[in-house]
């Protein structure tokens, strides 16, 4: 066994553990708490591709950012409310057998193909290239994210101010 | 591990994510369950571009990764003013809209 292998099944049920964890446990924070480890999992993941740029992104941005700005939110309401929330599910059945549907259809879609071609070899660092592209031909996408984030960022601001 | 592991492992949280986005009632909870499915696709993207020896995948999912911190931050926002509108996110309670 490799160690991408066992990486990789390591990976795979942490993952699949703290997602089982964000959607099925009651308590809101614990759920938010879960996420991170799954973010962070994913993370291991694309260091398994060897994508090491993108884990530490991921570990910026998605684990450090995202997170705190969910609780940030949870801590907010939870204060307005006054009282820990508890969240209860509804429509169990039916968005398990809709969520076994969806897996069941990629899962055969997966199966039934031909097996693709192996992992070809990569000489250098992935990086380098994310940052060659990023300056060349993916140049004018990377300046829209930027106005996107910066608008983004200004209309939450608008919509969460307070008004006086 | 091929290819297909990878897209197994993305499929298997996706569906999760989308049991979470269809059961929570809280709203944040649903948000929860949107950042699984678009982890899942990300994990697409990234296998995909490594097994094709393509870097355009991985500039993929960081568009995708950035674009989601907007979208949290615009959702939690949107969460936050609801909150103080109603007085609820439970999603049930959200019915203003309905015909």
């Amino acid at each position: 066994m490799t160690a991408e292998v066992l990486g990789f099944w390591v990976m795979a049920v942490v993952l699949v553990g703290a997602s089982l964890g964000v959607v099925l446990t009651p308590n809101l924070f614990h759920a938010v708490l879960y996420l991170a480890a799954a973010l962070v999992a994913t993370g291991g993941v694309f260091l398994l591709l060897q994508a090491a740029f993108l884990f530490g992104v991921q570990l910026l941005l998605y684990a450090g950012g995202v997170v705190t700005i969910v609780v940030f939110a949870i801590m907010l309401t939870e204060r307005l409310v006054g009282q820990s929330i508890v969240q209860t599910s509804r429509h169990i059945v039916n968005g398990a057998v809709l969520a076994v549907a969806v897996f069941v259809g990629i899962a055969g879609f997966l199966v039934g193909g031909e097996p693709a071609a192996p992992r070809p070899p990569w000489s250098g660092d992935a990086t380098v290239d994310i940052g060659r592209a990023l300056v060349g031909p993916y140049a004018v996408p990377f300046e829209l994210l930027g106005v996107l984030l910066v608008v983004a960022l200004l209309g939450a601001l608008y919509f969460a101010r307070t008004e006086d | 591990m091929p290819l297909r592991a990878y897209l197994l492992l993305a499929a298997v949280v996706f569906a999760l994510g989308l049991y979470g986005v269809l059961t929570r009632r809280n709203g944040v909870g649903i948000l929860l369950g949107i950042e699984l499915m678009l982890n899942a696709v990300n994990i697409n993207l990234v296998a995909f571009s490594r097994f094709h020896g393509d870097v355009a995948g991985m500039l993929f999912a960081l568009f995708t990764i950035a674009i989601t911190v907007a979208e949290v931050a615009v959702g939690l926002a949107i969460i936050i003013v609801i909150f103080r509108v109603r007085k609820t996110i439970e999603a049930d309670h959200l019915d203003l809209l309905r015909g």
